[in-house]
């Protein structure tokens, strides 16, 4: 049972870490994006978009070879460590809330921008009420960034090792069950991951909703 | 051009875009008291100029000065802050219509009661203080544009730019908001520039009218000289002066210019001098039509041509008729006078307009 406890929040700890991460890296890189013009916009855009196809094993690569202890970050010993599986999921993460973030603040009309600028709105105060416009997408790129981490295995395998006590968390425990033929704690572990990721996407919802009517 | 001493002012302007000039202006001002109505057909670069004044567009060369004083990049936002902007689209954020008004104090640090009285008044003054607590979203275009209006006025600013404010509210709200938005900045005596493509408008609300075409402003007058006597064939047709006709001058006695027009003459009051190629120009207003052979009132109008009817199309409350008199003369007559006179296609009329309502334009030998 302590077991449980501690893999559940382990799984919600990393996964809501490396999602506020994501959204402090992502958010204002996805607003530069979405109101700057330069030249290789595109280029960039599609790098954003490639990104949040990324498959988490190949993240889970990268970061596992830059740890690795003869890597180049391998003094830091953070292979095999929860720090580790919290940078892998940014990587996962980062890429879904910038490119999401940016659809949906270049979704709304420019010419708001122009208003908000007209009626004497600093650069920071014209961000804040544009992020308040584009907040159903925004809420929407969170929920998809914390998607994409929460449900990913591949990756916190590889840089976690899937450590009893130190690193295992629900999606890695359930891999670990179901190859020792224990699908009766499979289940309970998807059970409550599924549950997990509902509640904070109802809460999440709940925002997003409530944040229809102003 | 202004003669008062100017709030606003851009000098040397020139606006470059996908390496072609959109605007190129070399002096334009707006002083306090006064309401300039920019015009000009469509992408002719009135809105532009608007964002220009505002320093919301890269101009690649230009000064503008607030109070005399020049106004650089780094300082644009304290300019900002010395205006207020109401575009075409209300543009209303997704909260409360008090909010909405009171987005531009908080954007200037002022909080509290300050900013609910202040809000209350403006929205009491444009007639929408009942709204004040529904959402922005489910208001009509013409109480939208009011809300955004008042948003503008609420922060009392040095100067309004108004970007065809009336284009986006529905023809039966946009008389009343017109006649509200002038009475609101003549009790304020704020410096005003307001961009439309539509001169009823511009002459209700404009004590100048700037006449932008291609880029370039091509006259900045009182409205009652810009409609009379435009400046080259470009304003003429865009401020609505349909008869256009080359001539040149025969000769002037007493500042009484005799143009001839393909054999017919106009008489015109002109000082332009004998053998000048001439535009004359002829407001379909001041035309009065008659059948011909037909009693009609007695008239000084120094200038009477006979022609067939061509063309009668309708034009609102009036139909428009282009008469062929050599010249092709167009007249706007109120739908009531044209069945009372029986204008039919075909039939032969007099035409009569005074000297003075012929405006010459000298063109260059």
């Amino acid at each position: 049972m302590d077991d449980l406890v501690q893999i559940t929040l382990l799984s919600l700890g990393v996964s809501g870490l490396a999602t506020a991460i994501s959204l402090l890296i992502g958010l204002p890189l996805g607003t530069v994006l979405a109101l700057s013009v330069f030249r290789s916009r595109g280029l960039v855009l599609s790098v954003v978009n490639t990104g949040m196809a990324l498959p988490p094993v190949v993240a889970g690569l990268a970061i596992a070879l830059m740890l690795w202890r003869s890597g180049p970050l391998g003094d830091l010993n953070l292979i095999y460590t929860p720090t580790a599986i919290v940078i892998a999921e940014v990587v996962i993460a980062t890429p879904v809330i910038l490119g999401l973030a940016a659809a949906g603040i270049g979704q709304l009309d420019p010419r708001l921008q122009v208003q908000l600028q007209g009626l004497g709105a600093s650069r920071y105060q014209t961000v804040w009420w544009l992020w308040r416009e584009a907040r159903l997408s925004l809420l929407a790129a969170l929920m998809a960034g914390f998607g994409s981490v929460i449900s990913e295995v591949g990756a916190a395998m590889m840089v976690g090792g899937n450590i009893s006590g130190q690193t295992r968390v629900l999606t890695t425990a359930i891999v670990l069950d179901v190859s020792r033929g224990d699908f009766g704690t499979a289940i309970e572990l998807a059970g409550i991951l599924l549950a997990l990721a509902f509640m904070v996407n109802g809460v999440l919802t709940w925002a997003q909703q409530s944040g229809r009517r102003g | 051009m202004t003669s008062l001493q100017p709030v606003l002012e851009v000098r040397d302007l020139r606006v470059v875009r996908g390496g072609r000039q959109v605007l190129g202006i070399q002096r334009f001002a707006v002083a306090a008291h006064e309401t300039v109505a920019v015009v000009g057909p469509n992408g002719a670069g009135k809105s532009t100029l608007l964002l220009a004044l505002s320093l919301l567009v890269g101009a690649q060369e230009g000064s503008l000065l607030l109070h005399g004083e020049v106004v650089t990049p780094r300082l644009a936002l304290n300019l900002r802050r010395q205006i207020g902007l109401v575009l075409a689209a209300p543009m209303l954020l997704d909260t409360t219509v008090r909010q909405n008004v009171a987005a531009g104090l908080r954007f200037r640090g002022i909080r509290g009661q300050q900013v609910s009285t202040r809000v209350d008044e403006w929205l009491d003054r444009l007639g929408i203080l009942p709204l004040r607590d529904r959402h922005a979203r489910e208001l009509s275009s013409g109480e939208a544009q009011r809300v955004s209006l008042a948003r503008a006025f609420v922060l009392e600013p040095e100067v309004l730019l108004l970007d065809e404010p009336f284009a986006s509210v529905d023809a039966a709200a946009r008389s009343q908001l017109i006649d509200d938005t002038e009475r609101l900045l003549r009790e304020t005596s704020r410096a005003c520039v307001v961009v439309t493509h539509d001169l009823d408008e511009a002459s209700r609300l404009g004590t100048r009218m700037a006449v932008i075409i291609d880029g370039q402003l091509r006259q900045d007058d009182v409205p009652q000289s810009v409609l009379s006597a435009p400046c080259d064939e470009d304003v003429a047709a865009f401020v609505g002066v349909q008869t256009r006709l080359l001539g040149r001058v025969e000769s002037v006695q007493d500042g009484l210019a005799v143009v001839d027009v393909g054999g017919c003459r106009i008489e015109a009051l002109s000082t332009l001098s004998p053998g000048r190629q001439v535009m004359c120009c002829l407001r379909p207003e001041d035309v009065t039509l008659r059948l011909s052979g037909q009693a009609g009132p007695v008239t000084s109008a120094r200038n009477r041509l006979t022609g067939n009817i061509l063309r009668i199309v309708g034009k609102g409350p009036f139909v428009q008729v282009t008469v062929a008199c050599g010249p092709m003369i167009v007249a706007d007559v109120t739908r009531a006078s044209a069945t009372e006179l029986g204008l039919r296609e075909g039939e032969q009329v007099e035409a009569t307009f005074k000297a003075t309502a012929v405006h010459l334009i000298g063109l260059q030998q």
